[in-house]
């Protein structure tokens, strides 16, 4: 049988008879993933498929269990349906409501998976066409051995090329495929199997991310693993609208970096102002910090209808599904440039440059579908500079006087209100502006998302989202802040310069604030809590929209937190990966920590490592304004390993937490590898996915999830000691929950000695060794024995 | 105002629907009948105002006259303190929710399982799918909100009221039920 693959030419013979002699049993593969001289033996489980790593799932699941929030008490899934699952009540194939609810996660897991494995796709393959099918994965250099420590974990593989990445992303693609069939009617039906395909499923996504940073940072050049990667402008009140603007929104970044070389090969760099919106502008900065990134997508609605914008184009993911209908109302040239995402524009990809930027630029068409990223650079900048002077001149912004007649239309009605997420009292704003105070509306600035769904509630057609963003001009035009572009990947030496004191408790935990900016209270709290953190000395890591928000805040002296705090991942540094897909260097760096601090066996060994990153690395994700799929699917692959996540209050809609019962002591014994024994370590980490009602909710609960069964006893006091100290301030009194921490007398903190001791005096606490932790069975000592 | 719809439009409960608290008398009750019912005391509740006082100020006092276990979520805990309610269990909403949906918890004062979760002063899209959970999860526990907006997922609920009859209800849910007036 002979296949041929546009990446790979397999052969195999499975007997012939020739004039030489007898072939049974022949396989030859031209192109296949190539390991190199990697001389690390191969673990129990590369490539895992659905039902690998079942068991692994169902050891945290069954400590982790899930609490089912629907979101919905129906199923409309098929023509049987609509079904009503309320309470013990099945559907008509039979599915109960817990099933029906982790088959819903798991979709949304299989969405995000396949968006962020898609998108890799996509820049694996504009990688190899730009750079060569044998250009080498270099996510940093000499600093970086473990370049890929998801796919060396996961697939067991060690990818040396752009084109390696091609096989990996072929294993991504058929898990999602089996995944999203397994929520066909008549699959799974149990809830705890689905939660399993779950986890898989975020796993695949941390591979799918992997692969696609891998391949954008080694073909364009972005800052390699640089904890001094350079500094970015952040803010609308950054962009200079003397020149022509251009907009890119969404997270492919080849049709903004075509625009960046078009304006380099044309000496244009200084004359023309390329903005973004989410994580293509984070791209764009890690291609070149002259890009400046307006702010986190709930900016999109603002921004374009500023005006400000003299092309926007789009490409993939969390663009508006209106940004079309948006940019036509004010008039702004749109180009869509993703098969995914094609707006219902005309196919212009085959067309001259010529033909597009003179029916973009007189206004016979409204937009266009381009194809090619080249011809996209092309086509935006000319039309750009061409549109922009007219533009300029019609331009006018929404001033005090309309806003106080638009208002005046309001009947209180609250409809806007009802509709508004964050319940923004919009009717008492209006009423205000109405006799010309704009202090309320402009106020709901700062917690509004840019969702729109109060226009499109008012009965009265008051443009209301317009309005408070009029009311908030001021505010909007002062938002000059600034953001560490991406650094990829973590360094070698930095994980080995802090996997000791991390895996000993003497850092107190790595925070990750990641995901959107569907915040209940506004962006600042983000960054109100990861100054926190990093002024305590945690390693705070960020991406993508969180890190634009964090960005968006200043201290006493007017600096951001990327001004105050280093960009090194070690203790007190508040370190930009980058992107959505640069998610992947935050679990990379906990894996590596196994890896290189540890010297266990990545490849294809996946439950072990788990198992250690669990139970040995105080790391916690906090996704404080999570709203995706993606971010549904990056929360699972971080559980998968053990991780625990945090969520904002709008999170409890992903309808499942995963809880820990700390009042069950049965459920926190792990065994003890030195000793063979089954030990009580107390609920370390309690939970592994838990919505907070309030920013200091969060901050006590992510101080406490960092702690671990391995903390050394200095270790667990300095844990301790920011636990019960966030816990003081935020709720006035101690922790109820101390003795479960306190494993030997030397845990306590020393400042708090005298008070915890009587506490323990007054329990039923009994010392408890600190354990050489595991969930796996057969880690146990004991075991080992021959 | 005065509606049975959800509050947030788009917040359509299932089949299975919170009946609306119509009477002071009807909350008064169900919380009198409930043999082990625990207040969840949302973080709202601390700056949600009810003419002078705060929501978590009547809260307080239907927990004292009736005895009721609190559960402090968010940080309303400090609030609670210092208004001299030293008792309150504090949990993350959603780990309440969990402990409550389990017939073998026996709750903060350990005398039985929960038949009544009184909640109040979550954000409203917390509030309710921590009420669908319990709904669906929680046979054994019947919910009421005393929040002033209609949560479809509870069993009983006010609809979507003015402030003040959401004040003219409380104060007769926490005087009458005393048996008498009291003092918020």
């Amino acid at each position: 049988m002979l296949l041929v693959t546009e990446k790979k030419v397999s052969l195999s013979i499975k007997e012939l008879d020739a004039g030489f002699g007898r072939i049974r049993d022949l396989s030859v593969s031209i192109g296949k993933l190539s390991t190199g001289d990697w001389a690390e033996t191969k673990g129990p489980t590369p490539y895992p498929t659905l039902a690998t790593l079942r068991e692994w799932d169902h050891t945290l699941l069954s400590r982790y269990q899930p609490f089912y929030m629907p979101f919905c008490d129906l199923c409309c899934l098929c023509t049987y349906g609509k079904c009503d699952l309320t309470g013990t009540k099945k559907g008509a194939c039979g599915i109960s409501m817990p099933a029906q609810q982790a088959r819903i996660v798991l979709m949304a897991a299989c969405i995000g998976a396949a968006t962020h494995t898609s998108h890799a796709r996509e820049l694996v393959t504009y990688a190899i066409r730009r750079s060569g099918r044998d250009c080498e994965i270099d996510p940093g250099g000499n600093a970086i051995g473990v370049e890929a420590p998801v796919i060396r974990l996961v697939c067991g593989e060690k990818p040396q090329t752009l084109a390696d990445l091609e096989t990996v992303l072929d294993y991504c693609e058929s898990q999602i495929t089996a995944l999203l069939a397994a929520t066909h009617t008549g699959q799974e039906g149990n809830y705890l199997d689905f939660e399993s395909k779950v986890l898989h499923a975020g796993m695949i996504d941390q591979v799918g991310m992997e692969a696609a940073d891998l391949a954008q940072i080694s073909a364009l050049g972005y800052p390699k693993a640089d904890p001094d990667a350079p500094l970015a402008a952040l803010g609308m009140g950054t962009v200079e609208t003397d020149k022509p603007v251009i907009l890119v929104i969404g997270h492919n970044v080849p049709p903004a970096v075509a625009i960046i070389d078009y304006l380099a090969r044309e000496n244009l760099t200084d004359q023309v102002e390329v903005t973004g919106i989410c994580c293509t502008s984070v791209d764009a900065t890690r291609y070149s910090p002259r890009a400046k990134i307006v702010g986190p997508m709930s900016w999109q609605l603002r921004y374009i209808r500023s005006g400000i914008p003299d092309v926007i184009v789009v490409d993939e993911q969390c663009v508006r599904t209106d940004a079309f209908d948006e940019a036509a109302a004010v008039g702004t040239p749109f180009i869509a440039t993703s098969d995914k995402n094609c707006m219902g524009l005309a196919d212009r990809t085959r067309d001259p440059a010529d033909a597009i930027v003179a029916d973009l630029t007189s206004g016979r068409a409204k937009g266009a579908l381009i194809l090619e990223p080249e011809k996209v650079g092309e086509v935006a900048v000319r039309v750009a500079r061409a549109v922009m002077p007219a533009r300029r001149k019609s331009a006018t912004a929404i001033s005090p006087e309309i806003i106080r007649e638009k208002a005046s239309e309001c009947k209180e009605c609250r409809l806007c209100q009802r509709a508004c997420p964050n319940d923004l009292a919009i009717p008492r704003g209006m009423k205000a502006a109405a006799e010309g105070n704009l202090s309320l509306l402009s106020g709901l600035y700062d917690a509004c998302v840019g969702c729109g769904r109060c226009e499109h509630a008012c009965v009265h057609g008051i443009p209301v989202h317009s309005l408070i963003m009029g009311a908030a001009a001021e505010k909007i035009k002062n938002e000059k802040f600034v953001i560490r572009t991406g650094r990829g990947a973590i360094q070698d030496i930095e994980i080995r310069n802090v996997g000791g004191p991390i895996v000993l408790g003497e850092i107190p935990g790595v925070v990750a604030f990641v995901g959107c900016s569907n915040f209940a209270n506004g962006g600042k709290e983000i960054a109100e809590m990861s100054v926190e953190f990093a002024r305590r000395r945690y390693i705070v890591c960020t991406s993508g929209c969180a890190a634009m928000s964090i960005g968006m805040y200043r201290d006493e002296e007017g600096k951001t937190p990327f001004e105050q705090f280093p960009g090194s991942f070690a203790a007190g540094g508040i370190v930009n990966v980058g992107s959505c897909v640069a998610n992947a260097h935050i679990a990379g760096a906990t894996i590596k920590i196994a890896s290189i601090f540890a010297r266990r066996n990545l490849r294809g060994n996946y439950a072990e490592i788990a198992d250690y990153v669990h139970n040995r690395v105080g790391a916690v994700g906090v996704a404080w304004g999570a709203m995706s799929q993606k971010a549904a699917a990056i929360a699972s692959g971080f559980w998968r390993l053990g991780i625990p996540v945090v969520v904002g209050p709008h999170g409890t809609k992903y309808r499942r937490m995963l809880l820990g019962r700390a009042d069950r002591d049965e459920d926190w014994y792990v065994h003890d590898q030195r000793t063979g024994e089954n030990v009580y370590a107390g609920p370390a980490p309690e939970h592994l996915f838990v919505a907070a009602e309030t920013k200091e909710e969060a901050m006590v609960l992510v101080a406490k999830l960092c702690m671990r069964p391995n903390d050394t006893t200095r270790g667990r006091a300095m844990k301790l000691t920011h636990y019960i100290d966030l816990y003081q301030r935020h709720q006035g009194a101690l922790p109820e929950d101390i003795p479960r921490y306190i494993r030997t007398p030397a845990d306590i903190p020393v400042t708090l000695k005298g008070e915890i001791t009587r506490i323990l005096a007054q329990s039923d606490w009994k010392e408890q060794p600190v354990p050489d932790p595991t969930l796996l069975g057969r880690n146990r000592a004991k075991e080992r024995q021959p | 105002m005065s509606s049975a719809d959800p509050w947030q439009t788009a917040e359509i409960g299932g089949p299975k629907k919170a009946a609306v608290i119509t009477k002071p008398a009807m909350a008064r009750a169900v919380i009198g009948r409930a043999k082990h019912p625990v207040l969840l005391i949302g973080n709202g509740a601390g700056s949600m105002e009810i003419g002078d006082r705060k929501l978590v100020d009547y809260l307080l006092v239907l927990a004292r006259l009736h005895r009721i276990r609190v559960i402090a979520t968010g940080n309303i805990n400090r609030a609670l303190r210092e208004r001299g309610y030293m008792n309150a269990t504090v949990l993350p909403a959603v780990e309440a929710g969990q402990r409550i949906a389990d017939p073998g918890w026996t709750g903060p004062g350990e005398k039985g399982p929960c038949d009544l979760a009184i909640i109040a002063g979550l954000p409203y899209p917390m509030a309710w799918t921590l009420l669908s959970g319990l709904k669906h999860f929680a046979p054994h526990t019947k919910t009421i909100t005393l929040d002033r907006t209609y949560q479809p997922n509870a069993t009983w609920s006010f609809a979507n009221i003015s402030e003040k009859d959401w004040q003219e209800n409380l104060e007769a849910i926490v005087s009458e039920t005393a048996g008498g007036s009291a003092d918020v």
